[in-house]
């Protein structure tokens, strides 16, 4: 189990480090390009030349690459062009904000998502796995931006229930919350539904859960007792999977709702051709998903040992 | 003549023709026949975008008129018009024309890279599969919209360049998939066969392996074009797809979301035909899975 983790996290470092050549290679290996991006459109080759040379921009590339990546690691990401104040000042607030919009979402979803699914499952091809497997399909067929207009136009403009931003002007609100969360949970749910209910039908063929309703066990009892507690391992990696997901889905919904997260951020930071800022983004980014990725590859070999040592 | 059948042998129909036949089977699924309604609707709107729409597509009139508002010259505008007096209806049925002709290409794109990695990772496996399958591993760490973001703000935004992202961010995902299949099938008798022949790895990867992981692959490639138009419209939404002033369904949205407080309405049309067509493309794989799982 150890030797796994080990080389599950190696694995982890590595990708880390070739996802780093690869936003290097996108976004600096063009030193003129970086130049007009961060003094401007309007600047003279003279001018750029001088900067390039002061920040050690004619360095060879592999120099500059492990300086760069060697201040990632510590935490020094540069300074944004847009914003004037370093990277890293900006960027960890955003990140929380996110944290909270995710998280909420995250939990909701994945509530939703298990409980129809256990539903779904329990009687494959039954009206209920039509309905919940229909519903799945077509909550996710919205797409986050479109679903956002829907909700908007309702709630906000028919109904005046709920404000149409989210942009937290007048300190936290939680009101404001609501509808982005409510666009990341219709998106999310249905995955996780499809997945438990795969999960929980195959489980609900074997044996043991025959053997458990033919010797008289309460209904519900076989379905929470044995059922479940096997049905819900393979979900776990799916729900920890999602968070890859939902760093997509916020970009859409914090732009739409004016909310001020971490997908906002880097959007705001790709129109502004913000350079250091995209780069920060695109590896915490990374870095989040490979982590959570490792964490449910780990966690699944936990909770599901016949995986473990093979 | 060439189609002489000898008596006693049955004529080995063609792999097309029974792909066809199969995909036929799709009537038997109610599911799948909504999806695939939807999605002719489409491409019969698209095809008669001309004939359909009211007004040319950029044609400027009457600024946010309310659905079903008349125009100058007598002509209505049954879903209304944007803040330059461009009619949504025509506007939303022109749409469907780039959005019919990027998702399909970005697709196949997508597959033509896609389906040689699978293939050779698969069937060769080893180092060859190791180094592509930490690539794929690498690219499908990001998050997709993230690595569409950079993509995009390192290449520009046009119709070419989200082809070009779409195929990026796609093909490791279709090569997991491929690499799946064939790991399975290599092990069957006609590859050894094929193989004790003495033919070529291409050929027996092409020929013998590739059409017998066909039914998979189709409905992948259905949930598969649902998301890219999904993409499609996500980046248009969000200003990094294809060039104004043609009409795009996202940038039609993001536009119309603008004047929500003048008229809610107006930004929920070009919605519904997203979601519209993405539901087809999801049905239809239903239907297109429900169906192959019954034989």
């Amino acid at each position: 189990m150890l030797i796994f983790m080990f080389r599950r996290f190696g694995t982890m470092v590595l990708t880390m480090v070739v996802v780093s050549i690869l936003v290097f290679l996108l976004l600096e290996i063009n030193v003129e390009s970086v130049a007009i991006k961060v003094l401007g459109p309007y600047t003279s080759v003279e001018q750029r030349n001088l900067w390039l040379e002061r920040n050690g921009y004619f360095d060879p590339a592999i120099l500059r690459y492990l300086r760069w990546l060697g201040n990632f690691v510590i935490g020094d990401f540069g300074s944004s062009v847009r914003f004037k104040v370093p990277v890293s000042d900006v960027l960890w607030p955003r990140l929380a904000n996110t944290g909270i919009l995710g998280g909420i979402a995250l939990f909701l979803a994945s509530l939703i998502g298990l409980t129809l699914g256990v539903i779904a499952g329990m009687r494959e091809g039954g009206p209920r796995d039509r309905g919940v497997s229909v519903s799945a399909i077509l909550t996710t067929s919205v797409p986050e931006f479109a679903s956002a207009t829907f909700l908007l136009s309702f709630f906000v403009f028919h109904l005046g229930w709920l404000p149409g931003t989210s942009g937290m002007a007048d300190g936290f609100d939680l009101r404001q919350l609501v509808l982005p969360v409510m666009v990341l949970v219709i998106y999310d749910w249905g995955y996780i539904a499809r997945m438990t209910r795969a999960s929980m039908a195959e489980v609900m063929t074997t044996h043991y859960i025959r053997t458990a309703v033919l010797k008289g066990l309460p209904y519900g009892q076989v379905i929470r007792r044995h059922a479940m507690r096997n049905a819900l391992i393979a979900p776990f990696t799916v729900i920890m999977l999602q968070i890859n997901w939902l760093l997509s889905g916020v970009i859409v919904v914090e732009v739409a709702f004016g909310y001020k997260g971490f997908g906002a951020l880097l959007y705001e930071a790709s129109l502004n051709q913000d350079i250091y800022l995209i780069e920060a983004c695109a590896m915490v980014a990374v870095f989040v998903a490979v982590m959570t990725q490792t964490l449910a590859d780990v966690g699944y070999t936990y909770l599901n040992p016949r995986i473990r040592f093979s | 003549m060439t189609d002489q059948v000898v008596a006693g042998v049955p004529r080995r129909e063609s792999s097309l023709l029974r792909t066809v036949r199969g995909l036929a089977l799709i009537r038997e699924s109610a599911v799948g026949m909504i999806g695939l309604s939807l999605v002719l609707f489409w491409v019969l709107v698209a095809i008669f975008a001309p004939l359909l729409a009211p007004f040319p597509p950029n044609q400027t009139g009457l600024p946010l008129s309310p659905p079903g508002a008349v125009g100058l010259e007598g002509n209505v505008y049954w879903l209304g018009t944007d803040q330059l007096g461009r009619d949504t209806l025509s506007r939303i049925i022109y749409g469907s024309r780039q959005v019919l002709l990027y998702a399909p290409l970005a697709t196949l794109c997508a597959y033509l890279v896609g389906i040689p990695m699978g293939l050779a990772a698969g069937y060769r496996r080893g180092l060859t599969d190791d180094i592509l399958s930490f690539i794929s591993n690498v690219i499908l760490s990001f998050p997709v919209l993230v690595l569409y973001i950079i993509i995009i703000a390192t290449i520009g935004a046009s119709g070419s360049n989200i082809v070009i992202a779409v195929t990026f961010a796609s093909a490791p995902g279709i090569m997991r998939i491929v690499r799946g299949l064939v790991l399975d099938l290599r092990n069957r008798e006609y590859v050894f066969a094929a193989e004790t022949r003495g033919e070529s790895p291409w050929r027996i990867m092409l020929v013998e392996i590739l059409p017998n992981a066909r039914g998979p692959l189709i409905v992948d490639a259905c949930l598969r074009l649902g998301y890219v138009v999904i993409t499609i419209g996500t980046l248009g939404f969000l200003g990094l797809g294809l060039p104004p002033p043609d009409p795009d369904w996202g940038g039609m949205v993001s536009e119309l979301r603008s004047f929500a407080i003048i008229n809610p309405l107006l930004a929920v049309f070009p919605c519904i035909a997203i979601s519209s067509l993405v539901l087809g493309f999801n049905l239809l794989a239903d239907g297109l899975r429900e169906v192959s799982l019954r034989d």
